[in-house]
């Protein structure tokens, strides 16, 4: 019978949840690596008993975690990340160059066809990549060599590269965003970039339109239709239908485009799911109503779905690596909260229940579709 | 034998239970022990210094023979007693929080 393997970072430890296709019975495993900042864990597409989890903290740094069986058991792999040469500076908060330093893997993405090859997106911004299970991982420079990396600027949580979109019609195509730098492309493995920003306004940089400086928060795709990529932006929620190249503003009728997160339905490729946020000031719901918003028409139309989510009192945020999808066919959807809730909807959103409540902060939140 | 005191994430992260020890070639400083730490833990690199700098952690410090020797210059040797494993080096994981 198919199942479901739902992949929980949290800022104390990372846990498993599982169940049949109803999900309706959840088995909690976890935490693993108790007290240790987890930012993502992510299953292998190509070996689904493969999973990366980063794994990181203020006292200790980064640490790569691999599991061979579905997280049961767990083995360290490499840890070091050094930047490719010299690695100059970015621009610091207050505008001064600052050296480019390592801080944490913000999110891990393997490939869809090698379990052993994954990219790793970091903090200060770099994207690395291993082909030997994460034993040794080498940083793609190009990205940061595009030429624009000294105005790169750190975001309120840091410098980080947080999305990579991998495209399944081009092995050479890869998408990144940074915070709050802005989105990327590479149409060559990631030898060379460019931004791909045009149509994205930012009212909080001194050019509005700059090429880089946008505070991307999260971009969806799906694996279908890789031109078409959905965007949370800081405020504004964008789309755009030549893989990045033009991008324009699809908030619609929210009730505000600010929030972190956005995700893609898996079997309607103009469904999407947004969480709206108050403001870059008020990170939590609108009126303390916890509310997904979701559009059938790629944008611009948005309905509020709320049966079963807390409609008072509610002052959680949901953070940006932190909704999935999963592919069954009555398609589930899933969302943690800085409260320590993780969702599921297993009818698209339209009824949702709480897996658990009491988690540390949700940090991240991956689904493994098993058969 | 070095004896070495790690705190409890790595510990756990490394699966070691209980004191470290350790054999030290040479004179016993601060990098030569975090130097055989690291061979004989290899999952510790990183996590003691920084990968980059090879300098120690803000966050962690160094005491020996009720003595802070965070501050100390890695190649300084260590105190006699911790050279003869009569006392141990503990790596702390300084408290934050209030």
């Amino acid at each position: 019978m198919s199942g479901v393997r739902v992949l929980v970072g949290t800022r104390k430890g990372a846990f498993v949840l599982s169940a049949d296709g109803t999900r309706k019975s959840w088995t909690v495993e976890g935490p693993h690596f108790p007290g240790w900042e987890i930012y993502h864990v992510k299953g292998s597409p190509a070996d689904p008993d493969r999973i990366y989890c980063s794994q990181s903290s203020g006292w200790f740094g980064q640490q790569i975690q691999c599991s061979k069986d579905g997280g049961k058991s767990w083995a360290p792999v490499g840890n070091q990340f050094a930047y490719d040469g010299d690695a100059g500076t970015h621009q610091w908060y207050d505008g001064t160059p600052h050296p480019w330093e390592f801080k944490r893997v913000w999110h891990l993405e393997p490939s869809l066809t090698d379990a052993d090859v994954v990219y790793a997106g970091a903090e200060d911004a770099a994207l690395f990549r291993t082909a030997d299970g994460g034993q040794t991982w080498t940083e793609l420079a190009g990205l940061r060599g595009h030429g624009s990396g000294p105005r790169w600027q750190p975001g309120a949580g840091g410098m980080c590269l947080h999305t990579i979109l991998l495209d399944p019609s081009d092995p050479n195509r890869i998408f990144i965003a940074i915070s709050a730098a802005g989105a990327f492309r590479t149409d060559d493995g990631g030898k060379t970039w460019r931004a791909i920003n045009r149509g994205l306004r930012s009212q909080y940089i001194p050019d509005p339109e700059a090429e880089v400086g946008h505070c991307v928060h999260r971009i969806a795709m799906h694996p279908s239709r890789p031109n078409v990529l959905f965007m949370q932006k800081h405020w504004d929620v964008m789309r755009s239908d030549d893989a990045g190249d033009t991008w324009r503003e699809v908030s619609g009728n929210l009730p505000t485009d600010f929030g972190f997160v956005i995700d893609v339905h898996a079997h309607e490729p103009e469904t999407i799911y947004v969480v709206p946020i108050k403001s870059d000031a008020e990170h939590y719901p609108l009126e303390g109503k916890l509310r997904v918003y979701r559009s059938r028409s790629g944008g611009e139309e948005w309905e509020p779905l709320t049966n079963g989510l807390p409609q008072a009192n509610c002052y959680v945020n949901v953070l940006r690596d932190a909704m999935a999808v999963d592919a069954l066919d009555d398609c589930g959807v899933y969302f943690g909260t800085t409260g320590g809730q993780v969702y599921v909807s297993s009818d698209a959103g339209d009824s949702w229940s709480p897996i658990v409540r009491d988690l540390p902060a949700v940090l991240s939140v991956e689904v493994q579709t098993l058969s | 034998m070095i004896r070495v005191i790690l705190p409890s994430h790595l510990r756990m992260h490394a699966d070691i239970n209980g004191e470290v020890t350790l054999p030290v070639a040479g004179v016993v400083t601060q990098r030569s022990l975090l130097d055989a730490l690291e061979a004989q833990y290899p999952v510790l690199r990183g996590t003691v210094r920084d990968y980059a700098t090879q300098r120690r952690r803000p966050f962690l410090r160094f005491f020996a023979c009720q003595r802070d020797l965070s501050l100390e210059a890695p190649d300084k040797p260590l105190p006699e007693a911790v050279a003869r494993g009569e006392q141990p080096f503990l790596i702390v994981a300084a408290i934050a929080g209030g």
